[in-house]
C-alpha cells in the first residue's frame, strides 16, 4: 500500500495542503528555473524571426544616442556640457522603469492561457517582465561607459554605488507598479492605456532631457524639493552622478546635481520597498478573481 | 472518514461563485443602471461540496453542461480558490482541463513541454530525460516546432495528455481529454489511463459517456447545479443521471462493432 503513496525526492509523504500557490514573490524566487524558462522566452520572442537577432539591443540604444548627439548636443545647444551623455544616461533608468511597468501590467492578459489553466505564482509574469527589461539595460549600459570613457571620464567607487542603487530604485518601484496594475488590468483593459499616459509623464518628470540646474534655477532651493520627492527623478540623478557627472570639469560641475542625493536615493529604495511589499500584499487580495475574469 | 497518510484529496464545504456581468463598457452600464436593469448577477457555480478521496481511487466525475465540472477541477489544480470551505490535497497534480493544458499559443509545442513541465515542478533534468517519451506518445509529427495556437484541438489535446501522463504527478485530472482525440487516439490514451490508474495515481475524469467511466472508474460523483448530488457507485452513479438507457442510443452507429473494447471506445 505505502508504495502506491506520493513520495517526496527524500522518500517522505508530502503534507496535504492547499494546491493553490501561496508564497507569491518568495515562491517566484524559488522557482528559479521556470522563472529563467519565461525570461529567456520572452527575449526569443522579442527577437525571433531576426537575422541580427541580440545585436539589436545594441543598434537601439547605439542609434539613441546618436540622435541625442546630433539633435541635442549640437542643434538645440543649450549650454550643458555633454548633454547627449546626460540625456542617455537618464534614458536608460526611464526606459527601464518603463518598459518594467508597460510590459508587466500586459503581462497577465498575455499569458491568460497558462494562468487559466495551471497553477503558478501569478506575480512570475510582471517579475519576468522586469528581468527582461533589466536584461536590456546591460548593453546600454555598456554603451553609456564607453562613451563616458571617450568624453574623459574618470569612475570612481561611488559611481558605481550610485548605479546600483539607481537601477534597484527604478527595479523595486517599476515591479511594485507592475504587480498592482497587472491586476487592475485583468479587471479593466483600460489600465493598460492609463499606464501608457503615465509612463509619457516619467519622460518629462525627470532630470532627463532637461538638466536639473534649470528645475532649482526656476524653481528656488525649496519648491525644487518637492521635485525630488519624484524617486525617478532620484534615480536618473544618481546614475547622472555615476557618469555624465565624471565627464564634466570641476567648473562645469557646480549645482549640476542636488544635495544629499545618496541620502536620498537609500531613503527612496527603503520606500520603495514598502511600496512593492504593500502591492504584492493588494495582488495576494484579488489573485483569486483573476483566473476567471481573463477570458 | 478520518483523515490518513493515504488520503489523497479532502473537500470541505466548498463553494465557489462566480459574477455575471451583462454590460462590460461605463456605456452600456449607465444605461442599463438608468432603466433599472441589472448589471450584474452573482451564482454559485459550486455550492457546499464536500468529499474525501483517497490515493489509488478513480473518480468519475459527471453531470450535465454547466454544471460545475471544469469548476471544480480548476479548484482541485490550484488555479482557482473557493471563496468558502477548503480545498486541500497531496502531491503533484496535473489537470488537463476543458479538453488542453494550459498552452501559450504563441510557443512551439516543444517549449510548451518544457514550460507545462517546469510549472509542474519537474527539473531541467527530469524534463530532459522523459522529453523523448512526451514526444513519442504525442505523435504529432513535424507540427512539435510550430506554435500551439495553430495546432488542431485534437493536437493540442494530444499534446497535452502526453505531457500529463509521462509527468510525475499524484493527481491526474482529464477534462473531456477525450472528447476531441481520434479513435486511435483514443484508445491508446485509455490503455494509458488504466496504467495510471493502475500504478495507483489518483485520477479524477470527466465524462459524458457513460462506457468509459464504467471502465475506467471505481466511483462516481455527480454535480447537479453547483451541488454534489451524488457520491458512490458507478453503476448507481450512471443510474442516477438517467445515462444508463441513453448511452446505447448514442452509441447507435457503432452498434454493429462486436468487440467490446471498441465499443467502448467509441463511447467517449
Ligand atoms: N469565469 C467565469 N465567469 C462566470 N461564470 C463562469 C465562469 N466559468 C464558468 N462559469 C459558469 O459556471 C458554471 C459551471 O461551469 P463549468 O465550466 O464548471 O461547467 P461544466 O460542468 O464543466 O460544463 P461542461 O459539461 O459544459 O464542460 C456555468 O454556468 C458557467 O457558465
Ligand atoms: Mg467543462
Amino acid at each position: 500500500m505505502t508504495s502506491l503513496l506520493p513520495t517526496r525526492r527524500d522518500g517522505g509523504v508530502p503534507p496535504l495542503r492547499s494546491p493553490a500557490p501561496r508564497a507569491g514573490l518568495l515562491e517566484v524566487f524559488q522557482r528559479r528555473y521556470l522563472l529563467r524558462l519565461l525570461v529567456r522566452r520572452e527575449i526569443n520572442a522579442r527577437y525571433s524571426g531576426s537575422f541580427l537577432g541580440l545585436i539589436w539591443s545594441y543598434i537601439n540604444p547605439l542609434s539613441q544616442f546618436c540622435i541625442y548627439y546630433f539633435i541635442l548636443g549640437k542643434l538645440l545647444d543649450r549650454g550643458t556640457p555633454n548633454f547627449a551623455v546626460h540625456v542617455f544616461a537618464g534614458m536608460i533608468v526611464v526606459h527601464f522603469f518603463n518598459e518594467t511597468f508597460n510590459a508587466g501590467t500586459r503581462s497577465m492578459v498575455r499569458n491568460k492561457n497558462v494562468i487559466r489553466k495551471m497553477a503558478l505564482p501569478r506575480e512570475m509574469f510582471p517579475v519576468a517582465s522586469m528581468l527582461v527589461s533589466l536584461y536590456h539595460v546591460a548593453p546600454q549600459l555598456l554603451i553609456l561607459l564607453v562613451v563616458c570613457l571617450a568624453y574623459g571620464w574618470n569612475p570612481d567607487p561611488m559611481g558605481l554605488l550610485a548605479i546600483v542603487m539607481a537601477i534597484t530604485l527604478a527595479m523595486l518601484l517599476g515591479t511594485g507598479l507592475a504587480l498592482l496594475f497587472s491586476v487592475a488590468n485583468v479587471f479593466f483593459r483600460d489600465f493598460a492605456s492609463v499606464v501608457g499616459i503615465l509612463t509619457n509623464f516619467v519622460r518629462f518628470g525627470v532630470p532627463m532631457i532637461y538638466p536639473y540646474s534649470i528645475v532649482e534655477e526656476r524653481f528656488g532651493e525649496t519648491l525644487s524639493q518637492y521635485y525630488l520627492y519624484n524617486p525617478l527623478a532620484s534615480a536618473v540623478l544618481l546614475v547622472q552622478r555615476a557618469t555624465w557627472y565624471g565627464t564634466l570639469t570641476v567648473e562645469e560641475r557646480a549645482g549640476e546635481l542636488p544635495s544629499y542625493l545618496f541620502e536620498r536615493g537609500a531613503i527612496m529604495i527603503a520606500i520603495a520597498a514598502v511600496f512593492l511589499v504593500f502591492a504584492q500584499w493588494v495582488f495576494r487580495h484579488f489573485e483569486d478573481r483573476i483566473p476567471e475574469r481573463l477570458t | 472518514m478520518s483523515i490518513t497518510d493515504s488520503t489523497s484529496i479532502v473537500a470541505e464545504n466548498i463553494t465557489k461563485s462566480f459574477t455575471t456581468r451583462y454590460q462590460r463598457t461605463a456605456k452600456q452600464v449607465a444605461v442599463a443602471k438608468m432603466k433599472g436593469r441589472k448589471v450584474s448577477d452573482r451564482f454559485d457555480a459550486l455550492h457546499d461540496v464536500s468529499f474525501q478521496i483517497e490515493q489509488g481511487e478513480s473518480i468519475g466525475l459527471m453531470g450535465l453542461n454547466g454544471s460545475g465540472k471544469s469548476t471544480l477541477l480548476k479548484i482541485i489544480n490550484g488555479v482557482m480558490a473557493p471563496d468558502s470551505g477548503s480545498l486541500r490535497t497531496r502531491g503533484r497534480i496535473f489537470g488537463l482541463i476543458a479538453t488542453s493544458a494550459g498552452f501559450h499559443p504563441q510557443l512551439s509545442g516543444r517549449e510548451n513541454i518544457i514550460l507545462n513541465a517546469a510549472i509542474l515542478g519537474m527539473t531541467e533534468a527530469e524534463t530532459r530525460r522523459k522529453f523523448d517519451e512526451i514526444v513519442d506518445f504525442a505523435d504529432i509529427g513535424n507540427r512539435l516546432d510550430t506554435p500551439v495556437g495553430h495546432y488542431s484541438s485534437g493536437q493540442s489535446a494530444r499534446l497535452g495528455f502526453s505531457v500529463a501522463v509521462h509527468a510525475d504527478c499524484d493527481i491526474f485530472l482529464a477534462d473531456e481529454v477525450l472528447a476531441v482525440g481520434d479513435r486511435p487516439f483514443k484508445r491508446k490514451c485509455l490503455k494509458k489511463m488504466e496504467e495510471i490508474r493502475d500504478s495507483g495515481r489518483t485520477l479524477f475524469y470527466v465524462s459524458h459517456a457513460a462506457g468509459s467511466v464504467r471502465r475506467m472508474c471505481n466511483r462516481v460523483l455527480v454535480l447537479q447545479d453547483g451541488h454534489l448530488a451524488f457520491d458512490g457507485d458507478v453503476d448507481e452513479g450512471i443510474k442516477f443521471l438517467h445515462y444508463d438507457d441513453e448511452s446505447d442510443e448514442a452509441n447507435e452507429p457503432d452498434a454493429d462493432e462486436d468487440d467490446a473494447d471498441e465499443e467502448l471506445g467509441a463511447d467517449i
